[in-house]
């Protein structure tokens, strides 16, 4: 693999990410809790389709193969994916929602702050840009963790519920390969590996002080960074990319 | 003013330091820190402030439409109570 296929690698699961936990909160659109809450969810929405958008521009052009970062959005398929099997978990409820943009935002907040610091000067700047809205994100969902924690009994169970169920997912968040060997040796990309101490502390804080814990003893689920994912993503992936498919090109 | 999204909350917004800050309008929110993101949410999404406060509707103490003619006519008759012998000087921009 050259440094360019593992840029263009790394650049899609970073894009990826944000792409499907973005389209995921947008399902929430007119869905929330209440008008605030609502607005809040499709802000944050559009911060992660924004920054996946950026992403996949840069893709594109490390590609070089002439196509757009709508190109990559709409016409790759589910095995070309490369975000984590966390975002594409359903919206069972709001309490599933905010565990899962909780446990992605703790690890943005680190990887984002690494790659300001990246080799890659237009990597470095789109991280920098992201970092500032991923910190506003942590501080949104940070608040409604300890919020539903700390609330009452339905609320308490509801969150535990939905981090036992989601934790699994967070093993392959640091899983790292051939990919991110290259781009380490390069400087380009972050060692996953040391950022799983400071995730786990970061998230055990919030969670204290939401009387929540995490599970012991869960087997964590692999496979994104070879592109397999749950059975979900087929379905979002269905809907997001529906309308490009059927009318190729069409403008809003 | 209690219901199922929580208190009402005034939000007041500081467009640049050093200016005032003006009411932009109300949000709902449960908490003092949800009231705050809320705030930014819904009126600071588009770089309108520097600056956001929020207090619960319910603290504010307004004055009454009855309250008109005994809190604001009386000083029409008497000039010397507006600054108008005064001339601004150049440069002063926020009066």
């Amino acid at each position: 693999m050259t440094k360019q296929e593992a840029l263009y690698i790394y650049l899609l699961r970073l894009a990826d990410q944000h792409l499907i936990l973005g389209h995921r909160l947008s399902e929430m659109s007119s869905k929330g809790p209440f008008l605030e809450e609502d607005i809040a969810c499709s802000n944050i929405a559009l911060d992660l389709i924004g920054n996946a958008n950026h992403i996949l521009q840069y893709a594109a052009e490390v590609e070089g193969k002439n196509k757009t970062a709508d190109d990559l959005a709409f016409l790759r398929d589910e095995r070309n994916f490369y975000n984590t099997f966390l975002a594409e978990q359903p919206n069972v409820d709001f309490a599933y929602v905010m565990v899962r943009h909780f446990f992605a935002d703790v690890f943005d907040s680190l990887v984002y702050a690494e790659l300001t610091k990246s080799s890659d000067e237009t990597l470095a700047a789109i991280a920098a840009k992201a970092l500032k809205e991923i910190t506003y994100h942590l501080r949104h969902t940070s608040k409604w963790i300890i919020r539903l924690g700390d609330g009452t009994e339905v609320s308490k169970t509801r969150v535990q519920n939905a981090i036992n169920e989601l934790y699994r997912f967070t093993g392959e968040l640091f899983e790292m390969n051939e990919v991110d060997t290259i781009l380490i040796n390069e400087k380009i990309a972050c060692d996953l590996s040391a950022l799983h101490t400071p995730w786990l502390a970061k998230v055990n804080a919030v969670l204290t002080e939401a009387t929540l814990t995490l599970p012991s003893d869960t087997f964590m689920q692999r496979g994104s960074r070879n592109g397999v994912h749950t059975e979900h993503l087929g379905f979002l992936l269905a809907e997001m990319q529906h309308l490009h498919r059927a009318f190729p090109g069409a403008q809003w | 003013m209690s219901d199922s999204q929580g208190l009402l909350w005034e939000v007041f917004v500081q467009s640049k330091p050093g200016q005032p800050h003006k009411h932009s309008g109300s949000v709902h929110a449960h908490d003092k820190e949800m009231a705050l993101q809320n705030a930014r949410d819904l009126y600071c999404r588009r770089s309108e402030g520097t600056n956001i406060w929020v207090v619960p509707a319910s603290e504010i103490v307004a004055s009454s439409p009855e309250d008109i003619e005994s809190f604001f006519d009386p000083s029409n008759d008497k000039v010397y109570r507006h600054p108008t012998f005064y001339t601004v000087p150049e440069g002063i921009t926020h009066m």
